[in-house]
């Protein structure tokens, strides 16, 4: 949808509607990335200079204090890393369990398949912030805290991401099954060579999804790690960097390095990251 | 669920009415063989899905009865007694008043917004995804990381924001504009996936419908009245929807903004902080299940009377 109205728009004339609302887009984004923007001017300021009152938007002494500062202190590499494997790893597992789930529900028939489904739609209502106290005493108990599986385990079951791909199944037709079963094709054949690669959109837009949340993923990391080697970036960010008077330049620089990532990813692939996030999110209508 | 399911049967059916009956008599045979043995599909789900939601859920129900600390032994069963102390604690209803104010800051705001941009980026009719860029990018940064930045511009003395405005609020310190800076905070963050997801929606309105209202006569304003708005009233209810459970959830931004406090004169105390006090500072596990189950019925109730709503207006409306 997106991408074809993109294409097909040509040069068109500036009318003085078009030219109003230009200027009020201009306005708005620029509000929308000033923000940002001061960020960056002032992980380039001394810290002195960061914390000068009365402040000011541009350094008068560009410097790299802060960014070498903040490679010098070593977490942050070892945040980055954790953060990288973490996300990589839920990812990959939410993607796996649930596109096997989300058909399974949609076509496989099994006992107790409604009753089933429906616990896993009561599910969308859980999470870390709901059951928090209860769900961390469950790790605990499996001696999982300050663990990588202790951090990655519990984002892996995502009833959303099932239910967008259960939709998504249910949407295929059957005949296309029904040939290769006729052809001696077995379940799992069917599978892996006819309806995974038809989901393919679909099974991208749930990756994102998957990968921007866990990347982003404060709560959870923070309740089961104290271990500051074993931080995120967000985390280690949020915590560590806080806690010792907080050098706003410093603070600024990893906040940047925590959060460029997926801005680099996204102005590359934005036309699938766009497409996704509505369709992961229109799927609930 | 019902209706969806039925729904697709429906459109398969459509698809090629003849065939399939030919075909059902083989494929009922492969079918049951086929589509057999389905356990094996959903039982990986499954099980993290039982390991991580289900057993706590039953884990937070049955230590809601208990006087459990954290380090989990030596429990014993007291009854209703946690329920009866959260229902009798004032605490509790001021952090669910926070987190309930919060709400109604946020989500009306953030609707009215979200829908905005997305007018504002689909009437423009150049440069579309930079608008797209510029307003989705914020949602792209870690919680924390945008909560610090606005922390940064909101401080006294070297924040932008007053330096700007030519004002000098005491924006984190101060308990009448703390959750204010929260609900500005959390607009600028995270806007910009409901911008989305209207912006998508505006995109789907087939062109046709308005070029047959300008054939009427109908102006903009009533084109955006009668076509615009009712074609968006699935996607708003969708929106509110995720926003109050979204907003309900209030924490990250809360905590990194007040530095771990519960804000100037506990005024920004949410209810999901307050839960993690209980359990993780004073380690009363018993207690803090307690308020962990009495919010996921709240976020059940909220999540069911939007399945309810929806109900009714299928069978009403169509």
């Amino acid at each position: 949808m997106t991408t074809t109205q993109i294409r097909v728009r040509t040069r068109k004339p500036w009318t003085p509607g078009q030219i109003v609302l230009t200027l009020i887009g201009v306005a708005v984004s620029a509000v929308f990335v000033a923000p940002i923007a001061a960020a960056l001017l002032t992980s380039f300021k001394s810290e002195a200079e960061a914390a000068a009152i009365p402040p000011h938007w541009l350094p008068e002494v560009w410097t790299a204090q802060a960014w070498k500062g903040l490679w010098e202190t070593g977490n942050i590499t070892n945040w980055f890393v954790n953060s990288l494997v973490v996300s990589v790893c839920v990812t990959s597992v939410v993607l796996a369990v649930s596109a096997l789930a989300g058909y399974g529900f949609a076509r496989t028939e099994f006992r107790g398949k409604s009753v089933l489904m429906g616990i896993v739609m009561g599910g969308l209502m859980i999470s870390p912030a709901v059951l928090g106290v209860p769900l961390f005493t469950t790790v605990q108990q499996m001696g999982m805290v300050d663990t990588y599986w202790g951090m990655i385990l519990p984002q892996c079951a995502p009833a959303a991401m099932v239910y967008i791909l259960y939709k998504f199944f249910q949407g295929i037709p059957r005949e296309l099954e029904e040939a290769a079963f006729i052809d001696g094709a077995g379940r799992w054949r069917v599978f892996f060579t006819i309806v995974v690669p038809l989901a393919r959109p679909s099974l991208a837009a749930v990756g994102i999804f998957t990968f921007i949340a866990s990347w982003n993923n404060f709560l959870w990391p923070y309740m089961v790690t104290n271990n500051p080697d074993l931080m995120t970036m967000p985390n280690g960010i949020a915590t560590v960097m806080n806690s010792y008077g907080i050098q706003w330049a410093q603070l600024m620089a990893g906040g940047l390095m925590a959060g460029l990532p997926l801005i680099v990813v996204f102005v590359f692939f934005q036309r699938q990251i766009v497409a996704g996030v509505a369709h992961t999110g229109l799927a609930g209508q | 669920m019902t209706t969806s399911a039925h729904m697709t049967t429906g459109a398969h059916t459509a698809l090629a009415p003849a065939r399939a009956r030919t075909a059902s008599a083989t494929a009922t045979v492969r079918r049951k063989q086929g589509f057999q043995h389905g356990g094996w599909f959903v039982a990986p789900f499954l099980a993290l899905f039982a390991l991580f939601v289900i057993w706590p859920l039953l884990r937070g129900v049955y230590l809601s009865f208990t006087d459990a600390n954290i380090s989990g032994d030596g429990a014993s069963f007291v009854g209703l007694d946690n329920y009866r102390e959260a229902l009798n604690d004032s605490a509790m209803w001021d952090a669910l008043g926070h987190s309930a104010y919060f709400t109604l800051l946020v989500v009306p705001c953030i609707t009215v917004l979200a829908f905005l941009l997305a007018m504002l980026a689909h009437n423009i009719e150049r440069g579309k995804w930079l608008w797209r860029l510029c307003f989705f990018v914020p949602f792209l940064l870690p919680s924390t990381v945008a909560a610090n930045m606005f922390q940064w511009l909101f401080t006294q003395g070297i924040g932008l924001i007053n330096e700007t405005f030519g004002l000098t609020t005491p924006w984190l310190t101060d308990k009448s504009y703390a959750m204010l800076a929260i609900v500005i905070e959390t607009l600028w963050w995270t806007v910009g996936f409901s911008f989305l997801l209207y912006l998508a929606a505006l995109q789907g309105i087939p062109d046709h419908l308005y070029e047959a209202a300008k054939l009427d006569g109908a102006n903009a304003w009533h084109r955006m009245v009668h076509i615009t708005l009712p074609m968006l009233r699935n996607i708003t209810g969708l929106v509110i929807t995720l926003q109050i459970l979204a907003s309900l959830q209030l924490f990250d931004q809360a905590v990194v903004m007040m530095d771990f406090s519960p804000g100037p004169e506990l005024s920004t105390r949410s209810f999901v902080q307050y839960t993690l006090e209980q359990g993780f500072t004073s380690y009363r596990v018993g207690y803090a299940s307690a308020m962990s189950i009495i919010f996921f019925v709240i976020i059940a109730v909220v999540a069911l009377a939007r399945m309810w709503l929806l109900r009714n207006r299928e069978e009403g409306g169509r």
